[in-house]
Parts: C-alpha cells; sequence; structure tokens
C-alpha cells in the first residue's frame, strides 16, 4: 500500500523515489527506442523497393542510352559479339511460357477449388489440401531437374510427334507446332510453369471460395440448383474479383520465375513460330549469362531485362494484390 | 416432356462438371506424385555417406556434397539472422504502433508485392549494391540477398500474428502500468510466438530451395570455404551446375542434393504446419 502512496512517503524514503524516477526514466528513453526502431523497420520494406528500382535504372543506363529504351524493347537481335542487344526475344518467350502456363493452370485450379469447396468430403479436405500446398512449397530448382530429365525426353518421344502430326497440314497450326521434337523448348517450359503456378492459384481460389456466405448457396440449393448452377450463378459471380487476383497472382510467378524455366527452354534468343522450338525468357537469359557476360554493355543489358521484367511483374503483382484487397474489405 | 429434357439436360451437366473438377483435383494430384516419385527414385540410389562426409569431386569421380551443404547451412543463417530481426520489428510496427496509419497501408501493399517479386531481380539488386562495390562476389551478397526473401515472409506472418492477440490483453497490461514496449514484450510477443515461428520456419523453408539470387551473389565454389568474404558453394547451385552437366557422376549428386534439399524444405512446411496447431490449441 505504502508504496502506491507516492506522496505520503516522499520524507520518509526519498532515495527510493529518486530511483524510481530513474526506472521511469530509462523506460521512457527504451521505450521510444523500440518504437522508433520497429519505424525504421517498417520504412526499410519500403526502401528496399525503391532500392531495386533505382539500382535497376542505375545498372541498366548504359544498355538504355546506347540502344534507346523502345528500340532495346523491339529489337530481336542478341550478338554479345558486336554488342548488338534487344530484349525482344526474352519478352516473347516470357510472355508465351506465361500464356501456356495460365491457360492451362487457371482452369485446373479453378476445378480444384471447386471440388475442394463444393464436393470433397470432409475428411479427405485437409489431406488434399496439404498436398497442394507441398507442391507450392517444392523449390522451383525440383521443377527443373524433373522437367529437363523426366518430362522433356517424355514429351520429345511421346506427345510432340503427336502433335506434329496431328496438325500437319492444318493451317497457322502446322505452324505453331512444327517439328522437329527436341523435347526442350517453349512449350515444355510453360508446361512446366502451369503445374507450378497450379497451387498458387489453387490456394487463393479456394480461401476466396470460402468467403461466400453459406446462406447464398444454401438459398440456390434449396430452389433447387444443380452445383454447377451454384458455382457458376452464385460462387464464381461472387468471388470474381478474389479468383482473378489469385490468377494474376499465379501470372506474376509464372511471368518471373527462373529456375524452372531456364532448364527446359533451351536458351535460344530468337523468335520462331513453332511452340516446340527453343527459346528463352528474361530470367532465364540473366540466369544463363549473367555471369559469363563480358563487357559493361553486355551486362547492363541483361540488367536492362530485369528491369522490364521487375516492371512487368510489379504492374501485375499490384492489380492483385489491389483486387484481393476489395475482396478482404468486403468479409472484413 | 420439355421439362423433363430440362432437367435431364441440367443434370447430365451437373455431372460433367462434377467429373472435370474431380479429373482436375486428380490431375493436380499425380504431378505431385509423379514429381516426389522420381526424385525418391534417382536421389535414393545415390545417398550414402560419402554425401554427407566429402567434397564436391571433379568430372568422372565420386564424391560428395558437403561444401554445398555447409554453404546452404551458412547462407540460410545469415539470411534469417538478418532478415527476421527486420521482419519482425516491421510487422510490431504495423500491428502495434502505426494499426491505421498511411505508413501500414502502404507498407503491407509493397511488402505483399516484395512476397511475390522474381528472385532473380533481388539478385540483380545485390549484385549492383554489394558485389559490385566490394570487388568480388562473396557469401554476405548471398546471405543479404536471402535475407531480403525472408523479410517480406516474415513481415507478414508478424503482423498477422499480432492482430489476432486480443486487444483487451493489451489494455489490461496498460492498465497496470506496464510501458508499451514492455506490454508487446510481455504479453503480445508471448501470445504471438508460435505464430512468428511459423512465419520464419516457413521463410526458411522458401529460401532454402533458392537458386536465382545465389548464382551471381554467393557465385559457387568446388571447394570446402568458411570464408564470408569469398563466393561460397550452395546445394542449389551445385544441382544446376552439375544437372546441366553431362557427366553422369555429377548429374547423379544433383538429383541427390534435389532430394535432400526437397526433403528439408518438406520437413519444415510439416514442422511450421504441426508448430502453428499446437500453438493456436493452447
Amino acid at each position: 500500500m505504502s508504496e502506491l502512496a507516492v506522496g505520503g512517503i516522499s520524507r520518509a524514503e526519498p532515495v527510493r523515489i529518486a530511483e524510481r524516477g530513474a526506472r521511469i526514466a530509462r523506460q521512457k528513453v527504451s521505450d521510444s527506442a523500440f518504437r522508433t526502431s520497429t519505424f525504421i523497420a517498417a520504412v526499410m520494406v519500403l526502401v528496399l523497393l525503391g532500392g531495386v528500382l533505382v539500382s535497376l535504372i542505375y545498372g541498366s543506363w548504359p544498355a538504355l542510352r546506347t540502344f534507346g529504351f523502345t528500340s532495346f524493347l523491339t529489337t530481336e537481335a542478341w550478338n554479345p559479339v558486336t554488342e548488338k542487344f534487344g530484349a525482344l526475344a526474352p519478352v516473347y518467350g516470357t510472355i508465351v511460357t506465361s500464356i501456356i502456363a495460365m491457360a492451362i493452370g487457371i482452369p485446373i485450379s479453378l476445378g480444384i477449388a471447386t471440388f475442394l469447396t463444393e464436393f470433397c468430403p470432409m475428411w479427405l479436405r485437409r489431406p488434399i489440401g496439404i498436398a497442394i500446398e507441398l507442391l507450392a512449397g517444392i523449390p522451383s530448382i525440383i521443377y527443373g531437374i524433373w522437367g529437363l530429365f523426366v518430362f522433356a525426353p517424355f514429351l520429345q518421344r511421346n506427345v510432340q510427334p503427336f502433335f506434329i502430326e496431328l496438325f500437319h497440314g492444318v493451317p497457322v497450326l502446322n505452324n505453331l507446332f512444327a517439328g522437329p521434337p527436341y523435347g526442350i523448348g517453349i512449350f515444355t517450359a510453360g508446361l512446366v510453369l502451369a503445374i507450378m503456378v497450379l497451387p498458387f492459384i489453387t490456394a487463393i481460389t479456394r480461401d476466396v471460395y470460402l468467403t461466400v456466405p453459406p446462406v447464398l448457396k444454401e438459398a440456390a440449393y434449396g430452389i433447387g440448383c444443380t452445383s454447377r448452377e451454384v458455382v457458376r450463378k452464385v460462387v464464381l459471380p461472387y468471388s470474381r474479383v478474389g479468383v482473378i487476383g489469385g490468377v494474376m497472382l499465379g501470372l506474376g510467378r509464372a511471368l518471373g520465375e527462373t529456375m524452372a524455366v531456364t532448364f527446359v527452354i533451351g536458351n535460344a534468343h530468337r523468335i520462331t513460330p513453332s511452340l516446340f522450338a527453343p527459346g528463352t525468357t528474361i530470367s532465364a537469359s540473366i540466369a544463363n549469362e549473367f555471369t559469363e557476360a563480358e563487357g559493361e554493355l553486355y551486362t547492363s543489358s541483361l540488367i536492362a531485362l530485369g528491369l522490364i521484367l521487375f516492371i512487368i511483374t510489379f504492374i501485375v503483382l499490384a492489380a492483385a494484390r489491389y483486387m484481393l484487397m476489395r475482396i478482404e474489405r468486403r468479409v472484413g | 416432356m420439355t421439362d423433363k429434357s430440362l432437367y435431364a439436360g441440367r443434370r447430365r451437366r451437373d455431372i460433367i462438371f462434377r467429373g472435370l473438377s474431380i479429373g482436375a483435383t486428380a490431375f493436380g494430384l499425380v504431378w505431385l506424385a509423379l514429381i516426389l516419385g522420381t526424385l525418391f527414385w534417382e536421389g535414393a540410389s545415390g545417398l550414402n555417406l560419402a554425401v554427407f562426409t566429402e567434397m564436391t569431386p571433379p568430372p568422372g569421380s565420386a564424391g560428395g556434397l558437403l561444401n554445398a551443404i555447409v554453404g546452404s547451412l551458412i547462407l540460410t543463417g545469415i539470411g534469417v539472422a538478418v532478415g527476421t530481426p527486420i521482419g519482425i520489428l516491421a510487422g510490431t510496427y504495423m500491428a502495434e504502433y502505426g494499426r491505421r496509419s498511411r505508413l501500414t497501408m502502404v507498407v503491407r501493399f509493397i511488402n505483399d508485392i516484395l512476397l511475390s517479386a522474381p528472385s532473380i531481380v533481388v539478385g540483380l539488386f545485390v549484385y549492383e549494391v554489394m558485389v559490385v562495390q566490394m570487388g568480388h562476389f562473396s557469401a554476405w551478397a548471398g546471405g543479404v540477398a536471402l535475407a531480403i526473401l525472408v523479410l517480406p515472409v516474415v513481415v507478414r506472418t508478424t503482423e498477422d500474428m499480432l492482430l489476432l492477440v486480443p486487444d483487451s490483453l493489451r489494455e489490461a497490461a496498460s492498465a497496470i502500468g506496464m510501458t508499451r514496449w514492455v506490454v508487446i514484450r510481455g504479453v503480445t510477443y508471448r501470445a504471438a510466438r508460435a505464430g512468428i515461428v511459423t512465419g520464419v520456419l516457413l521463410a526458411i523453408a522458401r529460401i532454402s530451395g533458392e537458386t536465382a539470387p545465389l548464382l551471381f551473389t554467393a557465385l559457387n565454389n568446388q571447394f570446402f570455404s568458411l570464408d564470408l568474404n569469398a563466393p561460397m558453394a550452395s546445394l542449389p547451385t551445385i544441382i544446376f551446375q552439375f544437372a546441366l552437366s553431362p557427366y553422369d557422376d555429377w548429374q547423379q549428386l544433383a538429383w541427390t542434393g534435389a532430394l535432400i534439399i526437397t526433403l528439408a524444405v518438406l520437413t519444415l512446411n510439416i514442422v511450421a504446419r504441426v508448430f502453428s496447431r499446437s500453438g493456436s490449441g493452447q
């Protein structure tokens, strides 16, 4: 009791009070020091992103000054000997592999998410959910080594000859699926990417599907809708923004994925109409060539590729986050 | 009559729809089984004691992965040691001090973008900032690149976990005269501990398989090295180098290394899962 009654003991124990004052002063210091350090750490996250952007612009400056941004972006040539560099082939490869990945990955992911939230028996939900998340946890280099030694030879032997035969003589398609079957190439890279983005899109779509109020679904089932109608007319319209956000997040992954693609794309700086031909992507070019690049212009051109990749993925990811934030706000 | 055919058509379409979604799930799981199956098949045959006790060999002779395993552990260690404290502090600011501030909103948005930003770009950044300035590749640069990948994961989970701690706990602690930072240290950190540790474990799982940011920061090293100012080997870069080589011995070691990494990552994921469940059950 007497310890709390400060006024009453001021004459009796002046030493203790002085000590207490010192302790409070110390606490004040440590309190504000802690607060400041958390603030600095939070600001560091921002500085980091700004630093990445600034350093990439700085590093790519020699190349951009020499070639000009637009002509760098629209030139196909990539010749270290004559020091002529253009980003068109890697950008083309990045976009085409991502389109293949999305074309296959999106329907499959939505199918899995639908199964997990609508049809799957309760006892099976958790194991399948965990299995899909494990698929997301496998490092990309594992997909790469598997793609190179197992998947590409399989495609070369069994799948690619079939497509080449099938579309032989069909206009447009015969160019798209032209031989010879190398195994590695843009098509294979797109397929490996599709397997990689699958768990990301599935996990988010499932979470977004679960935000649909059960009452809405029950009402639809109550008036006699089939599961397909409930998903298409109730679940999808309600969660559309979130699903698109998840898809964009997967796209961001596919655009920036490095190792899995580097193993199986063949690293050829050219644009060919055939999907079975070797190509390259932005990240694969950087991974393959950066340590061997000689001369300022070569290195700088590779960093300029990195800058382009960073800008593209930043836009895609920012759009994805914006959409996911909208659905979170609606739920919260 | 038309009513009946309409009903039958809806039913048929529903059955097809169910079939497709079950098929999609089977398709997804088949890949997981195929990849893990091949990995065990190819990797386990090369798994023996020498892998953990001998250095990476020159082409055409037997050897192990000791220098790569040690290198990976050191680089991961640096990444976690640098990234985790900053991440926890930043997450603390967002959940405790600036919960409704504009800065928190911006940091959250940027952090979520960093979370899935291409890791090779992080490698380029560290190359520009550290390797070029120091004049050589080094383990430090590799560790810092990994720290940048750890940071957003830890920020995200720390903020989420601290926000789950009920405010009444904080109010009770403040009411008995604790200063803010004593409240955070003694009450909220303690309540959110399991979740924060889970976040760190997931971050370790994420960086232990990362290759792209190490290629031109820590580079690679055929020899055993503990010098943090010199290039250092790591499992992923060794796998990259060995898998693309024409030598059978090297390719076998690449598979074995891939199996070791995958087992480590899957174990970390499962431990994190168990840990977060035991924490939330308290």
